[in-house]
């Protein structure tokens, strides 16, 4: 016989008040925003999908969404080859195991407004280590305030820096769940070492590394505040990503509909792309 | 194929051993003849694993050597010795077809297509999984994957010896005894010398020619499955093997004779010479109840079926004993008498009575 407990219901109802509170509503608040044109006064009129339109069209969105993109591929095509061979050089036991898994830890336990102040004194080409020894011991000509190669350059080195630990981690972890018999029956089948990567560390890594590219594509795609201390979005707009836009759409210009309508946009897109490519990388598991 | 000697082999995992008791192997002297099949038996932690890592070149021994036919091996990388082993938890190479897996080898080896599909085909139909020669290998079943892991080992010609590593530890009890006749049909077809470390003696019995009993890094008997079973030459295989174990009792040794529990006990031929704890052993299958013999109370009875074991009491001493038929109540008083024939005494654990033949 089945037995109907409605009692259940009142397990979910925190969760649920709670998702209300800092996901449904302000959410709601944004789809309001977006679909409304106020003058402020607190008056609004309906605007139906203008915002939308407006922004789909705008050259100043296509390029700083080009530029997300742009960052996003080159940090994904440097940090995962990196942390991988990273990963693979570490040891797998004994006294140096901790110290590295400690040091490969410290720039991810660093605040991101610190990482970013960190970066921005050392790469001034004045007084920082990094600029002053670019500049004048190297001769190189790098000022991260003029150069937009040079600002692009140092975020994305910064980035590396600071987030290459977590796909290092990540794929340390797959590695040392692979049991010895593995590496022994590879040497016994006479595998060379591409193939013990190619057949047995990178299939075992496969699914801590899907969860990497995930958390590093989400991270990278919203990046905002080491950018904003190091850049603040210049020299220019080079350094612009979508999220340094829309807080100066939203918070500079105050436009609060078209800022609404691209946080929609923006959310949609990463939404989208992790959602597709873990439904991709997943798709044969379990058959 | 080939002939395996292995020449005062000893192995420590420290670096500077100190005594006996840091050695994982104590001294092995073994010689294993092209084209046999082998077990190497013992209880965890006995060094059967060591000794098979030494032989694949997983392991370089601190002492000894290893010859394949005359050829010293001892340093040899494990590719260079041409071994094949199967591990305790299959391994298979999850992205691949099981055809690549069982090409594998042979196309590390840089042996031409034509000649590694034909060998994958012939082990894949003694095998039993041609049809499956096109999945992933990813979705298979535990006894399938070991299956394939056997093949792995199998397909290259020329192995000089393969060497199972508990392969069956992970399969099913019902599909146990279908795998383990499978490699005793494998073994006669292919004819490598084969070695099967496992701690199950019977696995051990029904797989080898020879079996090899090892106990703390130490050899103690090798033998046929008979010949372990019918004259151990250790108490500690006389107990290991047989389901009850030996019967291994306490005795004095005076004018000759030993006596358990005050009466002399006839033993299969003349006592040794020689010093250390003597005790009797007798298998509970050659433990007879009756009329006469020893008195004794009967105290547990185990129907197991085809027959029950019968303990009994002498004195403080506990004497298994294997009755076909009906068995006695528990409580009753009975008689034992041991098969002269097969009770031995024992000196320190190893066998101190000749032979009766």
């Amino acid at each position: 016989m089945k037995t109907q407990n409605q009692k259940a219901w009142f397990f979910v109802l925190p969760v649920l008040l709670l998702v209300a509170f800092n996901a449904l509503i302000p959410m709601m608040t944004v789809v309001n925003y977006s679909v409304q044109e106020t003058f402020g006064n607190n008056v609004f009129f309906w605007h139906g999908l203008g915002w939308f339109e407006d922004l789909l069209n705008s050259e100043r969105f296509h390029a700083a969404l080009g530029r997300q993109i742009l960052f996003t591929t080159i940090i994904l095509l440097i940090e995962i080859p990196l942390g991988i061979i990273i990963a693979l050089s570490m040891p797998r036991q004994g006294f140096w195991v901790p110290v590295c898994l400690v040091l490969m830890a410290l720039p991810m336990l660093i605040p991101w407004n610190v990482v970013g102040a960190m970066w921005n004194i050392f790469a001034l080409p004045d007084i920082g280590l990094l600029g002053y020894l670019m500049n004048t011991t190297l001769g190189v000509d790098y000022d991260m305030t003029q150069d937009p190669f040079a600002a692009w350059a140092t975020i994305i080195t910064m980035d590396v820096w600071h987030w290459t630990s977590l796909v290092v981690l990540l794929s340390y972890a797959g590695l040392v769940s692979i049991p010895d018999a593995y590496y022994q029956a590879a040497k016994i089948d006479g595998a060379s070492s591409w193939s013990v990567f190619r057949y047995i560390q990178l299939p075992k890594m496969k699914q801590v590394l899907t969860i990497a590219i995930l958390l590093r594509f989400m991270d990278s795609f919203n990046i905002y505040t080491e950018v904003f201390v190091m850049t603040g979005g210049g020299p220019g707009n080079s350094t612009t990503f979508l999220s340094i836009d829309l807080v100066k759409i939203a918070l500079g210009q105050f436009d609060l509909g078209p800022a609404a309508a691209m946080s929609l946009i923006y959310f949609a897109i990463t939404l989208l792309v992790s959602w597709l490519f873990y439904t991709l990388m997943t798709k044969d598991e379990g058959k | 194929m080939a002939k395996i000697t292995l020449s005062d082999l000893k192995h420590s995992y420290y670096d500077t051993p100190k005594g006996p008791d840091d050695y994982a192997l104590k001294e092995i002297d073994l010689e294993w003849s092209d084209g046999g099949a082998y077990a190497l038996l013992g209880p965890s932690g006995c060094g059967k694993s060591t000794l098979l890592n030494i032989i694949s070149g997983l392991l370089t021994p601190s002492n000894g050597k290893i010859l394949f036919d005359d050829k010293d091996v001892t340093h040899l990388p494990p590719n260079q010795r041409n071994i094949a082993q199967v591990f305790q938890f299959p391994v298979i190479y999850d992205t691949m077809t099981l055809f690549d897996n069982l090409a594998f080898p042979l196309r590390n080896r840089g042996v031409d297509e034509t000649t590694v599909n034909t060998r994958v085909m012939a082990i894949a139909e003694m095998l039993e999984v041609t049809d499956m020669m096109g999945k992933k290998a990813a979705g298979l079943s535990p006894d399938n994957k070991q299956k394939i892991s056997m093949g792995r080992g199998l397909v290259r010609d020329d192995v000089n010896v393969v060497m199972f590593d508990e392969p069956l530890t992970v399969i099913d009890p019902h599909l146990k005894w279908k795998l383990r006749s499978k490699l005793k049909e494998l073994h006669q077809k292919v004819r490598a010398t084969m070695i099967y470390v496992t701690h199950d003696q019977t696995e051990a019995l029904t797989f080898a020619d020879q079996v090899v009993v090892m106990q703390e890094g130490e050899v103690v008997q090798i033998g046929t499955p008979v010949e372990l079973f019918e004259r151990p030459a250790h108490t500690f295989v006389g107990h290991f093997i047989g389901s009850p174990g030996m019967n291994v009792l306490p005795c004095e040794v005076r004018d000759g004779g030993a006596f358990f529990e005050n009466t002399l006990i006839t033993l299969e031929g003349e006592i040794e010479q020689g010093t250390g704890t003597p005790q009797i052993g007798v298998r509970p299958e050659f433990v007879t109840l009756g009329d006469h013999g020893l008195p004794a109370v009967v105290h547990k009875v185990s129907d197991v079926g085809r027959h029950a074991v019968v303990e009994a009491k002498v004195g403080h001493e506990t004497v298994k004993a294997i009755i076909e038929g009906e068995a006695p109540l528990q409580g009753a008083a009975t008689h034992l008498s041991f098969d002269p024939n097969k009770t031995r005494l024992y000196r320190d654990g190893w066998i101190a009575t000749r032979a009766s033949q």
